[in-house]
């Protein structure tokens, strides 16, 4: 199974709310998925500032002095969010790479999560409820979100397994399903430079799309390409830094619904992670088309 | 009236009140609220009574219904009447993948849209959607009548034995062994009933439909064929 949400606001009213939203779209996924979970927010850091999520196993002794090591390492100042086994480190947009590069360094074990001008990526092994809490994704605000609870089938139940992945800066998926050519496409991927951190067949489903982006495709012709290139069952939602994305396999077994009112756009993997947000009742609800590209951008 | 506050009460005691009514029951008319896409709402109901869910419902509402009418005011998810005995079911909304799947009996109406896998291996039940139906639709449906006011995806009727399907607008492609057949006498009587008991005798008329039925060439040994088994 696997449970998926999604929230994409248009209403600027509903922003501060996000982290809310989601948070409570996801906890009603839970049953979908109890083995691990997590959560993408797209907020701003401010103009001319990045991101980067990053993961330890001893958070304790990897966060240490962190910023100030970051700091030193690329000349720049730094701002660090500690929370729990994740961190978000604030730099200048220009130094992104160099802080990405320095952080693998300073801290070998470190994962890093995500990075971008507006991602910020929290998983872990775990209940919805207790994901969320534990990085107080309900206190935070932003533009756009995705959300996953994992019920895990082709590979390990793990922090680094769990979803959403993300392969690009700003970029995330999602899935919902299992791939089943995913060993032959992360080859293929491996030869034309891109680098996977697991065996997970999602993984490749989000690098696929990164590598099609790299190439100039648009996120619209990327979403395409997986419907010839990649086999098996797949419900797919991606985010970028200014929108989201939905695409289903031509059989669509995998569920889907979307919401559309004048404040968001919405999906749910069932209508039940959907019935608490604001005019529910008055909302667009639609499944979305098999092997059909939806995508909203602002 | 008996009124049942989903929200409040939960799906247990509402679905352990509906499996008590067997044969003759004065409580013969009920509504459901705050349904809130919740699954197997009035699953296994085995009694004539009236059942009127008011909201939108999760997997496999009015599973296995037996007698019971059951009445969905908004959108249904996937399996509704999935396995559905007899009675009656409807839809004022859309109906998700494979609604009224393995069906061996009952009355299934959809008001709106039914997604992918509408009737699948179908084995007696009736179902009418008023507007359009997904891809494989109808796959492997044995016995019984769909009849689609709207239009019909891909692979309609895949490897299909003797159920009828009656489309009144466009079938994207017909499934292996599908294929169009005559409209008789007969054909147009079942139409003007199911079209009548299906609530859209003011929406279409029988002779707007075309028949698709089984070729009869997938299910039977053909001996040429001996070594392929």
């Amino acid at each position: 199974m696997c449970g998926i949400v999604g929230l994409f606001l248009k209403d600027p009213k509903l922003e501060p709310q996000l982290g809310a939203m989601l948070t409570d779209m996801l906890i009603t996924m839970t049953d979908r998925g109890p083995d691990s979970a997590g959560i993408a927010i797209y907020s701003s850091a401010g103009k001319g500032l990045g991101k980067i999520t990053v993961q330890s196993a001893n958070p304790d002794a990897d966060f240490e002095n962190l910023d100030g090591d970051l700091k030193e390492a690329i000349g720049a100042p730094v701002a660090m969010l500690v929370k729990s086994t994740h961190a978000v480190m604030e730099v200048p947009l220009g130094q992104l790479e160099a802080a990405r590069s320095a952080l693998t360094h300073l801290r070998p074990s470190l994962k890093i999560m995500s990075s971008g001008e507006n991602i910020e990526i929290f998983k872990e092994v775990g209940l919805p409820k207790d994901v969320a809490a534990r990085f107080e994704v309900s206190k935070m605000g932003g533009t756009h979100g995705i959300g996953h609870t994992r019920m895990a089938t082709e590979s390990a139940v793990t922090t680094m397994g769990a979803h959403p992945f993300s392969t690009g800066s700003d970029q995330c998926l999602v899935h919902n399903g299992s791939l089943s050519n995913h060993n032959g496409v992360r080859r293929e991927l491996r030869r034309l430079g891109m680098t996977f951190e697991t065996e997970n067949d999602t993984e490749v489903g989000a690098a696929f799309i990164s590598h099609k982006l790299q190439t100039g495709e648009s996120l619209g012709n990327a979403l395409e390409a997986t419907l010839t290139d990649l086999d098996g069952f797949f419900t797919f939602v991606v985010g970028t830094h200014n929108g989201f994305g939905v695409v289903r396999d031509p059989i669509a077994c995998k569920p889907a619904v979307m919401a559309e009112t004048d404040q968001y756009v919405a999906f749910g993997s069932e209508y039940r992670a959907l019935v608490n947000l604001p005019g529910i009742e008055d909302a667009r609800v639609w499944e979305p088309e098999p092997a059909t590209v939806y995508f909203w951008e602002r | 009236m008996q009124t049942f506050d989903l929200g409040k009460e939960g799906l247990r005691a509402l679905n352990s009140s509906l499996h008590a009514l067997k044969g003759q029951t004065n409580m013969t008319a009920w509504e459901v609220v705050n349904p809130k896409g919740a699954h197997a709402i009035a699953a296994g109901v085995d009694a004539d009574v009236d059942i009127t869910v008011r909201g939108s419902t999760g997997y496999y509402c009015a599973g296995m219904n037996k007698l019971a009418t059951i009445r969905i005011k908004g959108s249904a998810g996937p399996g509704v009447a999935e396995n559905m005995m007899s009675g009656t079911v409807i839809i004022d909304g859309n109906a998700s993948q494979y609604a009224g799947a393995t069906g061996r009996g009952g009355l299934l109406v959809v008001k709106g849209n039914a997604s992918s896998r509408c009737g699948v291996s179908m084995k007696g039940i009736d179902i009418v959607v008023h507007g359009s139906i997904g891809h494989m639709s109808a796959f492997m449906a044995q016995s019984g009548n769909l009849v689609v006011l709207g239009d019909a995806g891909d692979a309609l009727g895949d490897s299909l034995y003797e159920a009828r399907l009656f489309v009144r607008g466009s079938v994207k492609s017909l499934g292996a062994d599908c294929i169009e057949k005559e409209m008789r006498p007969e054909h147009y009587a079942i139409l003007e009933d199911l079209l009548k008991r299906g609530e859209a005798d003011h929406l279409a008329k029988p002779r707007e439909f075309k028949r698709y039925g089984s070729a009869r060439k997938l299910y039977n040994f053909n001996i040429d064929n001996a070594s392929a088994y």
